[in-house]
């Protein structure tokens, strides 16, 4: 059996007296995509951070490449696994080129300069992110569709096996949420990546996902084959009337 | 890599302006003296009095310009990173505060030369412990509790520097002032603080990747491998002791701190290896030529040099971020 990227074992997550899961075991293999689905506020950022070794869980462990996360590296860890956070910081003006490139940091030696080729992967994931012509606007300059778009092209450019991705198509057009969406199943299915992602569309985590965790809150977490979703399930994890609906491409979920 | 050739260039030429500024402070004063014999007079030669012009009056008093402007404007890169604020300058946590009171006690008690500058430099160490201590509380060190405890303890300082002025007699209320407003005339060395800059810059350089992904904000850069806490602690106590030498030497200069790093900002982009160099030699050279009007203008006065930076720096920032195509 391989080791998988990323793997929580008897996982539990508290915050602020809130338990967001209890006991999770969790393997991601490469060339997994696995949706991460919720309520507002059940915790799936925290999870996403736990999982990312930036907080330290409540009980349980978490093996990054086999190795307890805790006695890695920082750096190593950024080597491997990347984070896309769903809210910007404060931060201090850049250049969309300049931001882009930070993704190369974990990779780069410490006395180095970015070679040829990391500019080169930078200005390939800005091309993916369609940020492509913008390289020299400044970050402040541009929409919010298109900073969110230049946060994920910053991942793509950091190209670290395992992806944590905190609502990837947040603020992002119909458009940009197929492509990129598409574009990280790729990377999992072809390159081997194994990719977490938190949604809120149910549609798309159907669409591009094979596994779903879905957390109910007090603790409470259900993995589970896209496949097994349907309309009680999901009107009970949301709190609201859920319709399936037969559609040319298969299932689609609608409120109501 | 194509945005490497214009740090290339812009290093390039602050270091000629550098250059060309050491030489007016070394040439232009009370008697105007060639360039050929400024150059003879540090070689060993020319006469007597023209060597101790130059190499006992001028050289000592640009030295300690240009490594009190470089160490302001170094410490304000750093400071506006750890904080990711871009109104952060040295003195925004109290350690210009800290060392006033020192200096300034050291005045009202009539004491003179090293006992002021002593007593600066332990202030701005009292200072920095007192905000780094508080700042530490229990719901960890962020930004923003680090920036409001250095800001209210600033104001603390700045009360009991009104104090002090107050109690103060006439006759040393003039020296006082002159210290506030950051004033190089009574300076005797300033190799040492040439040596604080020159090796802190150096020792910050290998960082300066580290910076650029601290700017992006704190979580993201432990995200991508930056050990955010020891070095964010770091940044504090290096950028506070460049503070302190930097206030002990010259006083609280103000402006350069502040303005220099954003405008290299908005000439040559946010890279920290660009920015650390280039920040070391505008301000120090702005502070250098800021120091050769402040002692020429109205000689044999003399004006307060933080008066001088601020005409000169205020006017081109403010051009500058007019002119300027994005916002900061």
């Amino acid at each position: 059996m391989n080791t998988p990227l990323l793997e929580a074992r008897a996982l539990t997550v508290t915050i602020a007296g809130k338990t967001v899961c209890r006991n999770l075991d969790l393997r991601l293999e490469t060339g997994a995509c696995l949706a991460l689905l919720g309520p507002n506020g059940v915790g799936k950022t925290t999870l996403l951070h736990t999982l990312a070794g930036l907080r330290a869980p409540a009980h349980g462990e978490i093996l990054l490449d086999g190795r307890p996360i805790k006695s890695v590296s920082r750096r190593r860890i950024a080597q491997r696994l990347g984070l896309l956070m769903q809210q910007p910081e404060d931060s201090l003006p850049a250049s969309v080129l300049e931001i882009a490139l930070i993704g190369r940091h974990p990779h780069i030696d410490f006395w180095r300069w970015e070679s040829h080729a990391d500019v080169n992967l930078a200005r390939r994931a800005l091309r993916l992110a369609g940020l492509e012509g913008l390289e020299q606007r400044v970050q402040s300059q541009l929409s919010g569709g298109e900073r969110r778009r230049l946060d994920i092209a910053t991942i793509l450019t950091q190209d670290s096996p395992t992806l944590l991705l905190d609502e990837p198509t947040h603020q992002l057009d119909l458009h940009y949420q197929l492509a990129l969406l598409a574009h990280f199943r790729r990377l999992a299915r072809d390159q081997g990546h194994g990719v977490i992602m938190s949604l809120h569309d149910v549609n798309l985590a159907v669409r591009f996902c094979a596994q779903v965790l879905l957390l109910y809150g007090q603790g409470e977490t259900m993995l589970a084959p896209v496949t097994s979703l349907n309309a009680e399930i999901l009107s009970r994890l949301f709190h609201t009337p859920v319709t399936a609906v037969r559609a040319p491409g298969g299932t689609v979920f609608l409120p109501g | 890599m194509q945005t490497r050739t214009r740090p290339a260039l812009l290093l390039g030429s602050l270091a000629v302006f550098t250059l060309i500024a050491f030489c007016v402070a070394l040439s232009v004063g009370s008697v105007a003296l060639p360039l050929g014999q400024v150059v003879h007079a540090l070689g060993g030669g020319g006469d007597a009095l023209t060597r101790t012009l130059v190499l006992e009056l001028r050289l000592p008093r640009a030295v300690t310009a240009f490594s009190v402007g470089g160490l302001l404007a170094l410490a304000g890169a750093l400071m506006q990173v750890l904080l990711r604020n871009p109104l952060a300058d040295p003195y925004i946590l109290g350690v210009s505060g800290g060392a006033a009171v020192g200096a300034l006690l050291s005045l009202l008690f009539g004491l003179a030369g090293y006992w002021v500058s002593g007593s600066a430099f332990l202030g701005a160490l009292i200072s920095m412990l007192i905000v780094f201590v508080l700042a530490h509380g229990r719901g960890g060190w962020t930004p923003t509790r680090l920036l409001l405890t250095g800001i209210v303890v600033a104001f603390g300082w700045g009360a009991a520097i009104s104090l002090l002025l107050v109690l103060s007699d006439n006759a040393s209320l003039r020296g006082m002032l002159f210290w506030l407003m950051g004033d190089l005339s009574y300076r005797s060395g300033g190799w040492l603080a040439l040596v604080v800059v020159i090796v802190g810059l150096a020792a910050c350089l290998p960082f300066a990747r580290h910076l650029n992904v601290l700017a992006r904000g704190e979580t993201l850069a432990e995200a991508l491998g930056v050990a955010v806490r020891p070095f964010s602690i770091a940044i504090y106590i290096v950028a506070s002791l460049f503070t302190a030498v930097a206030v002990t030497e010259a006083g609280a200069i103000g402006f350069v701190g502040l303005v220099i790093p954003h405008l290299l900002r908005l000439v040559s982009g946010s890279d920290h290896r660009t920015l650390l160099p280039g920040a070391v030699l505008a301000g120090g050279s702005l502070l250098m030529l800021a120091d050769t009007l402040a002692r020429t203008v109205v000689a044999p006065e003399q004006l307060p040099v933080g008066v001088v930076t601020a005409a000169i720096g205020v006017p081109v920032f403010l051009y500058l971020l007019n002119r300027a195509r994005g916002p900061l």
